[in-house]
């Protein structure tokens, strides 16, 4: 028995071990507490070393091409950061680097470094702050919403001309469907549960 | 995926009993400290100064979602033509054009998303400065959705991204960020930190001594 409490009501309770796949919810507010996933860390490490890759592809290769004559013009996700830079949108080119490029790709690195010492039961130094950092990103990093974003782009300029997706649009579905993958596997407290009070 | 049966023993709260819980790790520490032990995060019973903190983020907020909408959001120009777009007037474009799930996608992402979520955010604000003690359950349960879906308010931003960057023929045809652009994503980020400062533990403690244990 283990004792929580719930962030969002502060009830304590005492927590039996789980079973694999159970998760625990506060009994008073119905907060998820806990999640248990089996073999925690292993599947999300092989998820987000795909991840890594499909996030390099999507910013190295083009995202939409317009075709319309004779004309024809290829755009990368950095095109459209660069273009709102060059039209004085300085805050929001930041905002779309920020939880486009900047925040998941310190994500994936950081979860790296965490899961990858932990994978061999092991910690490295401040594995425990950047794993805490790791959690504060989360809601800040947006490629999700970026996808929907896409798509009613696409619908708004079908209108317009022709418009062909590209590699990095297929690399962005897939990187969402990993990473999603990864982070309901992994059982972060199996991270918090390898570290040593100071004696 | 299972639920087990849990068992509080003592209907205490983390804060009667003396402790506090990390709010990133979940390690329970006695009151006092500052950070915790473990992952070095600030250490509070609750979060500090929640109340005038997320009231202040919402007043800018709503401030700054009158020009977000009322300013154009787009600027289209063709051939020496520009066309300016609303968030409103982009809706109208997608239900004229018979794109009407779009037009609804946009219109609860970008217009109805952020009203509510200031609304929301404010009423539970006054139940908890009234000492309201109504339905604690629904009214946590409010303030998670209200936090998980608000980052999805930023889908119009990321379509001018889309759009600044596919149609940019020069002379020909260009699409430029609008006036409204920024004040639209300072709303989305301000709601998304004035959801974060706004603690749920406070609609329990104004409720705590009845219907404790359930």
């Amino acid at each position: 028995m283990e004792l929580f409490a719930c962030l969002h009501c502060d009830l304590l309770q005492e927590v039996p071990p789980l079973a694999e796949g159970e998760s625990a919810f506060c009994l008073r507010c119905g907060a998820k507490l806990l999640n248990n996933r089996p073999r925690s860390f292993e599947r999300p490490l092989a998820l987000l070393c795909a991840a890594a890759i499909l996030f390099v592809i999507f910013n190295a290769f083009p995202l939409l091409t317009f075709k319309k004559g004779g004309l024809e013009q290829t755009a990368h996700v950095a095109t459209g950061i660069r273009e709102l830079a060059r039209q004085g949108m300085f805050p929001l080119a930041a905002l779309v680097s920020f939880t486009l490029v900047f925040v998941p790709a310190l994500y994936l690195l950081s979860l790296l470094y965490v899961l990858v010492p932990a994978s061999q039961n092991r910690t490295a130094p401040g594995m425990f702050f950047v794993f805490r950092w790791v959690r504060l990103l989360a809601p800040w990093q947006m490629a999700e919403i970026f996808l929907l974003g896409v798509l009613v782009s696409l619908n708004k300029l079908s209108a317009m001309a022709r418009i062909e997706p590209g590699v990095a649009l297929y690399a962005l579905a897939a990187f969402l469907l990993v990473t999603a993958a990864a982070a309901s596997l992994l059982d972060p407290q199996e991270v918090w549960r390898l570290w040593k009070k100071p004696a | 995926m299972e639920e087990t049966g849990l068992r509080a023993p003592l209907p205490t709260t983390a804060s009667e009993a003396g402790l506090v819980a990390c709010e990133v790790c979940l390690l329970l520490s006695p009151r006092g400290r500052a950070r915790c032990p473990r992952c070095g995060s600030r250490l509070h019973p609750r979060k500090p100064d929640s109340i005038p903190r997320t009231w202040a983020l919402l007043i800018a907020a709503l401030i700054l979602y009158l020009p977000a909408n009322l300013l154009p959001m787009t600027t289209v120009v063709t051939l020496g033509r520009a066309q300016s777009d609303t968030i409103l007037s982009g809706v109208i474009y997608f239900i004229q054009t018979g794109s009407w799930p779009i037009a609804v996608v946009i219109f609860i992402a970008s217009i109805l998303v952020p009203l509510l979520k200031i609304a929301v955010l404010a009423c539970l604000l006054v139940s908890v400065q009234r000492g309201s003690s109504f339905r604690p359950v629904d009214r946590t349960r409010l303030y998670r959705v209200t936090e998980l879906v608000g980052r999805w308010s930023m889908l119009d931003i990321f379509v001018v991204t889309v759009l600044v960057a596919v149609v940019n023929l020069g002379a020909i045809a260009t699409i430029q960020a609008g006036p409204a652009a920024p004040f639209f994503a300072a709303v989305v980020v301000i709601t998304m930190f004035a959801a974060m400062s706004f603690d749920p533990r406070l609609i329990w403690d104004r409720c705590s001594g009845e219907k404790r244990d359930e």
